[in-house]
């Protein structure tokens, strides 16, 4: 890194130790050091526990419960943070550092008005009278293309969207006109669409103020978009650190190199199965949670023996309410959903244990998904239990075959499900509903919670099932990479709709649905330009269509 | 709805009490005839719907008919009785509810410190006492050894007010430091858990010190929890408080209700239990309303 004279922050040797509730300590931050030069943007990247939030909190003397800074030293204009007083410290927090945090939804207080909010730091140090706060605030409520700047303040968190407080928040930060701020997974919750336009905020403001930023996030292509220079973390250490191009172009270490692959898409779509028997067919099927709204309207698919179809959307297309009728758990209004040549039932209740045993579903929360308190033979054996009537024996033998397809070792077992990892509880999932013996599973955003890599390995393993068992998997996910590398035929969600579906080849290619289009677009590549990229043909669209 | 379910209870219950009311007022003199002309004299012949129908329309109409103890009107026996209970009940509430809601607050913002540790203490320790042990531990220092507040709260309808709290000052500060810890837990619990929020980080990394955020930032979340439990409260003080008015020999509802059913006065226990009843819905009722309007997410919900 060429470092001139004096760096805004120079962060040196930062270790963060973690005491779980058993009084074991670790390190999860070792020995962390970087420069942070005035008006530059470090991306810091890495999965999940890999301490990158870690680091960023502490660029603000701050260490969550059960965390303690234990050593290194952080020089924001030339004094160290962990040696300020508590009070000192606390004067340079949102209004020297500022932070922006993962979910605005969350981390937005749900009693008080966006505005209360927006100007409590400056109007609680008094660094400038409140009326000229909120000028100050509306004027970057614009900024940020938020609607209605005027009277977007007035507003509580929970009436307007999730990419709007995202920038909400921005707009809180930006408040006190900080030297640096830090932005925590600011994206990872908004849908690709929304994260188009918030990231293009951001970078915006950020290159208007001439702001230093910390950028935290797990998808090393957004980070390419908005950083100069990236540090890519794992297990609480750093891997590699360089300047954005040289990162995505020529990565040094083997870890680098395959989180920058991990974008890239296989030029060939999946072969599509010779006419299969179809599995489930839906015909003209209405859904809905009150009498006076209809959630889902007139959906048709067919699905194939052994095949892989996926449903892609936005948050609130639809497509977790169309899982939830196929299951039953949400009863259909009308319409027909076949399932292995007989109508199944609308109700859960009023299916047949056959009906159950052949149709199962992987959520997308492992952790919410399984009984913390229960082992994984359990977990496993209980639908052999439940459908076969199986012994204890057969259970047994069987749950150790499941684990081996699962490449779990034997010896798991008895070990409890609360101890796994996020991805081993997804492996417990598949077993589970592999348990039964289904003809068809249903997959809700599987992969949604776990990192990357993890996310990647159960695909390939969900793949191998497929072409030993002959399943077929209904892919309900928003990840439009994994449709490209695992479908067989996609379906496009819009606001409770169908709006195009067919093979991968026929939806991937030109000539694409507009909002496919949209979608495909709005999808990060491993490339520092592709965000220009797509704003400029935003603009050229929306020039085009008036 | 909850009052008419309420109304049907208490008109079961005295029915099922054990013994008769006309062989309690015969008594010695309950030979077989008196017995069933007294029965028809008070209507107690009729069918027990009829009676109940009947009892719930003059209910309705401030009418709980007469005593049959003493044959007053049940309205201006109860009528005293009822404000003095409410005095006593207002008298512990102005001074509790402030106490401990702020207690809850100060023990939340030094989670953890010697302070926290004392007022955990010493509220448990109250809690786990039953009241009319307190209500003896207090007589036993503040009036035996130190003489500084009377053990007998008899006032009359001529004790001026000054009188009538310094009277009833120990019954009062036996219900305070009841309800007291109660609220104050509670209030300590709400905050805390609320301080686990991710937006109570992000008041932290805004350069907000503790005090403030517990103040403006997880009071107006807890708010909900806390209201409910100061409403249970105050329903307890004047409802449940018979066990202190025993003891003080205080001239509340609960003792007159007490010694109706002793009596079998039904009308006055009738009486009595419907307007806890009614205290105990009107409380719990403000404190739903409390929590809608402290929180936009329901007051907005509608719009």
């Amino acid at each position: 890194m060429i470092a001139p004279s004096d760096p805004l922050l120079r962060v040196l040797g930062l270790s963060v130790q973690a005491v779980d509730r058993r009084g074991n300590a670790s390190l999860i931050v070792d020995d962390v050091s970087y420069d942070l030069q005035r008006g530059e943007v470090l991306g810091l990247i890495g999965e999940s526990g890999a301490g990158k939030s870690t680091v960023g909190l502490a660029a603000l003397g701050f260490a969550r419960r059960g965390c303690e800074l234990v050593r290194g030293s952080e020089f924001f204009h030339g004094r160290d943070i962990r040696q300020m007083p508590a009070t000192e410290r606390r004067q340079l927090r949102g209004a020297k550092i500022a932070y922006i945090a993962q979910s605005a939804a969350a981390a937005f207080n749900p009693a008080k008005t966006l505005m209360e909010q927006v100007i409590e730091t400056v109007a609680f140090h008094g660094l400038m009278p409140v009326d000229q706060a909120q000028m100050d605030a509306i004027a970057l409520f614009d900024a940020l293309g938020l609607p209605h700047p005027q009277s977007f303040g007035n507003a509580y968190p929970h009436q307007v969207s999730g990419g709007q407080l995202q920038r909400a928040m921005a707009a809180m930060a930006m408040m006190a006109n900080p030297d640096i701020l830090i932005f925590d997974e600011p994206t990872t919750a908004l849908d690709v669409t929304t994260q188009v336009e918030v990231l293009a905020a951001f970078r915006n403001l950020i290159r208007q103020k001439h702001t230093a930023a910390l950028y935290v996030s797990h998808d090393l292509a957004v980070v390419a978009q908005i950083a100069d220079h990236i540090m890519v973390l794992r297990h609480g250490k750093v891997v590699e650190s360089g300047t954005a191009a040289r990162i995505l172009q020529s990565p040094q270490q083997d870890y680098t190199r395959r989180l920058v692959r991990e974008r890239a898409s296989p030029t060939e779509f999946r072969k599509q199965p010779d006419a299969a028997p179809p599995v489930l067919t839906i015909t003209r099927m209405d859904a809905n949670y009150t009498k006076a709204s209809r959630t889902l309207r007139d959906i048709n698919l067919t699905i194939g023996m052994g095949e892989t179809f996926a449903i892609v959307g936005e948050s609130g297309s639809g497509k977790s309410t169309l899982a939830r009728a196929i299951t039953g758990l949400l009863p259909r209004a009308t319409g027909d959903i076949a399932f292995l040549g007989e109508t199944l039932p609308p109700r859960l209740a009023q299916r047949s244990k056959r009906q159950l045993q052949m149709l199962q579903m992987v959520t997308q929360m492992p952790d919410t998904a399984l009984n913390p308190h229960q082992s994984v033979l359990d977990v496993i054996g209980r639908p052999m239990a439940f459908y076969f009537n199986h012994s204890p024996a057969i259970v047994r033998a069987r749950a150790i075959e499941l684990l081996a397809q699962m490449d779990l070792p034997e010896s798991f077992l008895h070990r409890r499900t609360g101890e796994l990892s996020g991805g081993q509880k997804q492996r417990v999932c598949i077993a589970r509903a592999l348990a039964a013996e289904p003809k068809l599973i249903i997959c809700d955003e599987v992969t949604s919670a776990l990192d990357p890599l993890i996310g990647e390995e159960i695909m390939q393993l969900l793949q191998r099932l497929q072409q030993t068992t002959g399943i077929a998997y209904i892919f309900i996910t928003h990840d439009l990479g994994i449709v490209r590398r695992m479908a067989h035929k996609v379906a496009v969600m819009l606001k409770g709709e169908i709006i195009t579906q067919g093979t991968i080849a026929q939806i991937f290619s030109p000539p694409f649905h507009p909002y496919t289009e949209k979608l495909l677009t709005s999808v990060p590549q491993m490339r520092a330009d592709w965000l220009d990229d797509v704003l400029a043909n935003r603009v050229t669209s929306q020039l085009q269509t008036p | 709805m909850t009052l008419f379910v309420a109304s049907l209870l208490i008109f079961a219950g005295t029915e099922w009490l054990p013994g008769d009311l006309a062989s309690a007022i015969l008594q010695n003199n309950a030979t077989p005839s008196n017995l069933a002309a007294l029965r028809a004299q008070l209507g107690l012949d009729r069918p027990i719907a009829q009676r109940y129908l009947e009892w719930l329309n003059h209910a309705l109409h401030f009418d709980f008919g007469t005593s049959l103890a003493n044959g007053q009107v049940v309205i201006a026996e109860v009528a005293p009785r009822l404000e003095n209970t409410l005095f006593l009940a207002a008298y512990a509430a102005i001074i509790a509810v402030p106490l401990a809601v702020g207690l809850g607050l100060l023990a939340a913002i030094w989670q953890g410190s010697f302070l926290d540790r004392i007022i955990n203490l010493l509220t448990l320790t109250v809690i786990s006492v039953p009241e009319y042990f307190l209500a003896y531990i207090l007589i036993h220092y503040l009036t035996v050894s130190l003489g500084w507040f009377p053990s007998l709260a008899n006032v009359n309808t001529v004790t001026t007010l000054a009188q009538r709290l310094y009277l009833t000052f120990l019954p009062m500060l036996t219900l305070v430091m009841v309800i007291t810890a109660h609220m104050m837990r509670m209030t300590r619990a709400s905050i805390l858990s609320i301080m686990a929020s991710p937006y109570i980080e992000m008041a932290y990394l805004k350069g907000l010190p503790t005090w403030r955020i517990v103040i403006a930032h997880a009071l107006p979340n807890a708010l909900g929890p806390i209201v409910n439990v100061i409403a249970i409260n105050l329903a307890y003080l004047i409802v449940g408080v018979v066990l202190v008015e025993n003891v003080f020999v205080y001239p509340g509802l609960g003792q007159l209700m007490v010694d109706a059913v002793t009596k079998h006065d039904v009308p006055v226990v009738q009486a009595c239990g419907l307007i806890f009843a009614v205290a105990f819905i009107l409380l719990n009722l403000v404190a739903d309303v409390v929590a809608i309007i402290s929180n936009p997410r329901l007051r907005y919900r509608a719009a």
